[in-house]
């Protein structure tokens, strides 16, 4: 909210400076966004009089003026602007002026007439954005004063950003009050009269929602001129407050809404029919707004009517049938109050936020109707004339605000805040606050002010006293803590170090967001069904992913795109599953390997210059799961997922819990993406990476004995199935088993594949023979012919 | 006896010619081996009379320990010739690059969430997680947010078409870490939040840390003193913290937190807009609706809750000056993290 210096001037004496204000203002809640010169930085204007003006002899549009300008000659100024003219009052800027906007203004010649300054426009002074002529000033503004004096601006705007339990402070009454409390200066303001009646038009006002609009005061203005120019220093004030000037009636309702933090709503008196209703809309009405726009209400929304139908939107927008005009003589003035439950949201749904609906749905003072009413009233009138009706007040008293006292304990006070307080500056912070205040044994029961909506129990009385005294009287203390050692599950791996263990495969982690393109997503896993946000920032941005890989696919193709060679990325993170019509939130570890298996380096094999692929991450894969458990406890079971290379994916099992995928991208999709080499990808759920303790088991001291054999078996049988059996049969003297070789081509059948094993055997007991081995050896063999129809391969 | 000298001086003549160790080897088995020269003199012996045969065999043993002697004293010049030839073939450039090194890293945001993990759990404090895909209820409800309430707006909020949402702050995780674990508790909360704001200093999707101790007698000098000891902690170095009284529904009193700058101690920069002073997080008391909410009695036990933007903290601390880098996954500016 933007709060002018000097019009805060006008209610409270301010011991201090725009800017120290700005800072004590903040230290207690109200937050200093911003602080400007009110003007626009112009120099050497002064208040001037047109004498005369006269038709330039060589130029159409240009007239001749004898300016008055205080002491000394009238000057001689050429004014291309067609309101000028004699008796007018304006502004002279003299010759060496600047201007907002860097003009200097020098002696000229126009068309052969000498020109000793120059008329200026409100725009040219950066006063509005866009004027007609040269500014017109009153006519008892003073010929000769500065004209920043005299517009008073030397002032200060204070832009403040005001939480939004602080209604009440969205006003300069309400700067005020917090002044007043952080000052202990009275508050004051500008004298008000009660409205004195001259005629007896009233209009009846039905509560008719009594509960949503308790309180209505009204008043009929008769025989006004809204024709007549809202004074300078209203304008003046509403333009610091950033609110344009409309006309002279809606001036004055802003004008005393920004001051008084009540807004108000004025009618044209001619065009309302009969009494006012204030009620909740009936299914499928509708009102045309001040904007000009029809908007279709339900049944949630408290409209002001008339006989004929809805006038207005309650604390909201009013209606165009009843709007005031320049023609309006005769003018309705409502002053509600509308609590903020009936106004909270509505705006919103027209996509509106007016100045009025911002502080019905925060609280406006309960109390304020008269009040503002007055002064709406007394300034019209001392503007445009007319003559005011009674001020009729319309109250349903059983549904007024009101507010319980709050008891405020000494302990909790202190207690909460951890500093003690005396009493005595509990209670004088309570009172600056406008609190009343009776002792209680235990502490105070205290009476909040109706303007106070943000105050209702005891912790909010708390917090009044600690920002008015201020955060910093309170002292840092290091918490007593519970001395007990807790549970650390040893099964529960510490994140860091699972990260770690990719980070040194060479993994980077990356972060990407949540959200993904649902048709890419959509491609990758066709069966699986994804949550789409309602209001998402970009279509391309709408599922929940389901898997982390399309945030690692997009981010690889990026780096790509930059040239990268070598790819390793991993993320750590949520997929959302929607499965059984319920969201699954999985804690996922996903990964991704793409191009040269080692950075381009000497001294290495062709093998390690080629591409990684699948068993190099596996490779990876492999060293996280043994830095968590036994090997024996992950396999890997060859299946399909439909993003992956048929022939090349796995489901990672541990145990017998599907746990996670690992494979290579489908070339469909290599080719989509434009990958140069097939990205190899990962995803495991983090849940799975539970750490299995070790455990100790006997080392033998007999000798080993070793025996390799190959065996020649169909390609399609799976090593796995092969190691399996080979374990089993090779009874409990196996102690490791190792495949040193893999071959196919020349010397072995089309179909087939030679399987090199390294046999290592060893008895806890006594050493052993050739023949124990031998005929482990020969059990072996025997099997794996009858299993899977392998042969030896000599 | 001639013959003996003779022989001797041949063999070390031998010996003294061998330039590798293959080559001494076989001299050594010609004289000295099984039927070595001089292993033949020995056996000679029995053909002389008894009584030349110990002094004969006396100097041909004081021979074989002369020419043993030779080659025992060769055998060590050429093993170190030998070494000195590999030394000298065995030259590497040591400059070259190691083979095989391929370190990745850890994102930035990761690295300074792990350090405030770390920090807070050397506080006493536990790590709880919570669901970002969250309901109304512990988003806003249990945190004192009145339906429509303006504060709502003021979120952002990323719905689901059944009502659900993104979670808009980490601290529906306190509504869930006291329903399931009561009081006294010290916890934080750090994750994933999502706003649908996204321009040069929003990102739709961000980082927070909640903490939240409840307990018997904590106060707003204890939140004081742990958020100060954090900050200096993370930063490692002094700095100010002040408190401004500001909203939060649930907290009362609340604040919000600005630290001296870390760039210009206070003295006032671009980062900090020449104020000297960083926002850096918001706390407060918690509210007792919120301790109702959760299902603990809030005349006996009282808490302070407080929340930060990690990826905030983690600009400040690594020098990052653009939040959206964060999210771009480039692997120029991930790479720059791969420390420990």
């Amino acid at each position: 909210m933007k709060v002018s210096y000097a019009w805060l001037g006008d209610w409270i004496e301010v011991p201090w400076d725009a800017a120290a204000l700005g800072q004590r203002l903040t230290m207690a809640g109200i937050e200093l966004e911003s602080i400007e010169s009110a003007a626009p930085q112009f120099s050497d204007l002064r208040v001037a009089e047109i004498l005369s003006a006269e038709k330039h002899p060589d130029a159409q549009k240009l007239q001749i003026c004898r300016v008055a300008a205080g002491a000394g000659e009238p000057l001689q100024i050429v004014c291309g602007a067609p309101n000028a003219r004699a008796g007018l009052k304006c502004a002279l800027a003299l010759i060496g002026a600047r201007l907002p906007g860097g003009v200097t203004i020098k002696a000229a010649k126009l068309r052969g007439v000498e020109s000793a300054g120059m008329l200026c426009s409100a725009r040219e002074l950066g006063l509005t954005e866009g004027s007609e002529g040269i500014l017109e000033l009153p006519a008892d503004a003073p010929v000769g004063v500065p004209l920043a004096t005299y517009l008073q601006l030397d002032d200060v705007v204070l832009d403040f950003n005001v939480t939004p339990n602080r209604g009440d402070a969205l006003s300069i009454l309400g700067i005020a009050r917090e002044v007043a409390a952080l000052s202990g200066k009275p508050v004051t303001g500008p004298a008000l009269r009660p409205v004195s009646p001259a005629h007896a038009d009233i209009l009846t006002v039905h509560l008719e929602a009594s509960a949503a609009c308790p309180r209505f005061a009204g008043c009929v203005l008769r025989g006004i001129d809204n024709h007549t120019p809202t004074p300078i220093w209203i304008t003046e004030r509403l333009r610091r407050a950033g609110v344009r000037s409309i006309s002279l009636v809606v001036d004055v309702t802003n004008y005393v809404m920004l001051e008084l933090g009540q807004p108000m709503h004025a009618y044209d008196r001619a065009r309302l029919a009969g009494a006012i209703r204030v009620r909740f809309a009936q299914n499928g009405e509708s009102v045309r707004l001040l904007d000009g726009r029809a908007v279709q209400v339900g049944s949630d929304v408290l409209l002001i009517c008339d006989d004929v139908g809805p006038v207005g939107l309650a604390g909201i927008m009013g209606g165009e049938r009843t709007a005031v005009s320049r023609e309006t003589r005769d003018i309705f003035l409502e002053v509600a109050y509308f609590s903020p439950d009936a106004v909270i949201g509505r705006a919103l749904r027209w996509g509106l936020t007016t100045d009025a609906s911002q502080r019905f749905e925060r609280g406006v003072d309960p109390r304020g109707q008269e009040r503002a009413l007055a002064r709406a009233v007394q300034l019209i009138q001392s503007v445009a004339g007319g003559e005011a009706g009674p001020v009729t007040l319309t109250v349903s008293e059983p549904h007024e605000p009101r507010r319980t006292p709050v008891a405020l304990r000494r302990t909790r006070l202190s207690g909460l805040l951890g500093v003690q307080f005396d009493d005595a500056l509990v209670e004088s912070t309570l009172k600056r606050l406008g609190m009343g205040i009776e002792p209680l044994p235990e502490g105070w029961r205290v009476t909040v002010p109706s303007y106070r909506f943000d105050v209702a129990i005891e912790a909010d009385l708390i917090e009044e006293v600690a920002r008015i005294v201020g955060y910093e009287a309170i002292g840092e203390r290091d918490a007593l803590g519970p001395e007990r050692v807790r549970a650390q599950p040893e099964a529960e791996v510490a994140e860091p170090a699972v990260l770690e263990v990719l980070a040194m495969r060479g993994y980077q982690e990356a972060v990407s967001y949540a959200f993904v393109d649902p048709q890419l997503q959509q491609q990758l896993f066709p069966d699986a069904p994804a949550l789409s946000l309602a209001n998402p920032i970009a279509s391309d941005l709408s599922a929940m992913r389901v898997s982390l890989w399309p945030g690692l696919l997009k981010a690889a193709v990026e780096n790509q795109r930059r040239q990268r060679e070598r790819i390793r990325l991993f993320e750590h993170g949520a997929r959302f599953e929607c499965r059984d019509g319920a969201t699954h939130e999985i804690d996922t570890l996903a990964g991704l390997a793409c191009g040269l298996r080692w950075p381009e380096q000497w001294g290495v094999s062709t093998a390690m210059r080629e591409p990684a692929d699948f068993f190099d991450v596996k490779g990876d894969l492999q060293v996280l799961f043994a830095a968590l458990s036994p090997a024996g406890s992950w396999r890997y079971e060859p299946q399909t997922h439909p993003c992956l290379h048929p022939g090349r994916s796995a489901r990672l099992m541990r145990g017998d819990q599907p746990v996670g995928w690992l494979g290579a991208l489908h070339p469909s999709f290599v080719r989509a993406f434009e990958f140069v080499h097939a990205p190899i990808l990962f995803e495991l759920d983090w849940a799975a990476l539970a750490l299995d303790r070790p455990r100790y088991r006997e080392i033998s001291r007999q000798p080993q004995v070793r025996r390799d054999i190959a065996f020649v078996v169909d390609e399609a049988v799976p090593l796995s199935r092969l190691l399996e059996r080979v374990t089993l049969v090779a009874s409990s003297l196996l102690r490791d088993l190792r495949v040193f070789d893999i071959y196919q081509g020349r010397g072995i059948e089309p179909g087939r594949k030679s399987i090199a094993l390294g046999l290592i055997f060893q008895e806890f007991s006594r050493t052993l023979t050739d023949d124990d081995v031998a005929r482990l050896v020969a059990a072996v063999v025997a099997d794996l012919r009858g299993s899977f129809n392998a042969s030896i391969r000599e | 006896m001639q013959a003996l000298t003779a022989l001797v001086e041949q063999a070390l003549a031998e010996v003294g010619g061998c330039t590798d160790l293959g080559a001494l080897d076989e001299a050594r088995v010609r004289w000295l081996g099984k039927k070595g020269a001089l292993t033949e003199q020995l056996k000679s012996l029995g053909g002389l009379p008894a009584a030349e045969r110990p002094a004969a065999g006396a100097r041909i043993n004081e021979a074989k320990v002369r020419l043993q002697a030779a080659i025992e004293a060769r055998r060590e010049r050429l093993g170190r010739e030998e070494i000195e030839r590999s030394l000298a073939a065995g030259r590497i450039d040591v400059t070259l690059p190691g083979r095989g090194e391929t370190r990745g890293g850890l994102h930035p945001v990761t690295k300074a969430r792990l350090r405030i993990e770390a920090l807070f759990r050397r506080a006493g404090f536990d790590v709880a997680t919570g669901p970002e895909v969250e309901d109304d209820f512990h988003n806003f409800e249990a945190l004192n947010f009145p339906p429509n309430h303006p504060a709502r707006a003021m979120h952002d909020t990323f719905y689901f078409p059944d009502g659900k949402l993104l979670r808009t702050h980490t601290s529906p995780v306190q509504i869930r870490a006291m329903l399931e674990r009561g009081a006294p508790i010290a916890v934080i909360a750090p994750g994933r939040v999502y706003r649908c704001d996204s321009d040069m200093t929003h990102s739709p999707m961000f980082h927070q840390v909640e903490g939240l101790k409840v307990g018997e007698g904590v106060s707003f000098a204890n939140l004081k003193a742990i958020l100060h000891g954090f900050l200096q902690a993370f930063f490692e170095r002094d700095l100010a913290m002040r408190l401004r009284p500001s909203f939060f529904p649930f907290t009362e009193p609340s604040a919000e937190v600005d630290m001296s700058c870390v760039f210009c101690d206070g003295k006032g920069c671009r980062t900090c807009k020449q104020t000297g002073w960083l926002e850096i997080a918001g706390c407060g008391m918690v509210h007792p609706n919120v301790l109702k909410a959760s299902g603990i009695d809030a005349e006996r036990f009282s808490g302070y809750a407080f929340g930060a933007g990690i990826d905030r903290l983690a600009m400040l601390r690594y020098g990052v000056s653009d939040l959206r880098l964060f999210f771009e996954n480039d692997l120029r500016f991930l790479e720059q993290f791969r420390t420990l």
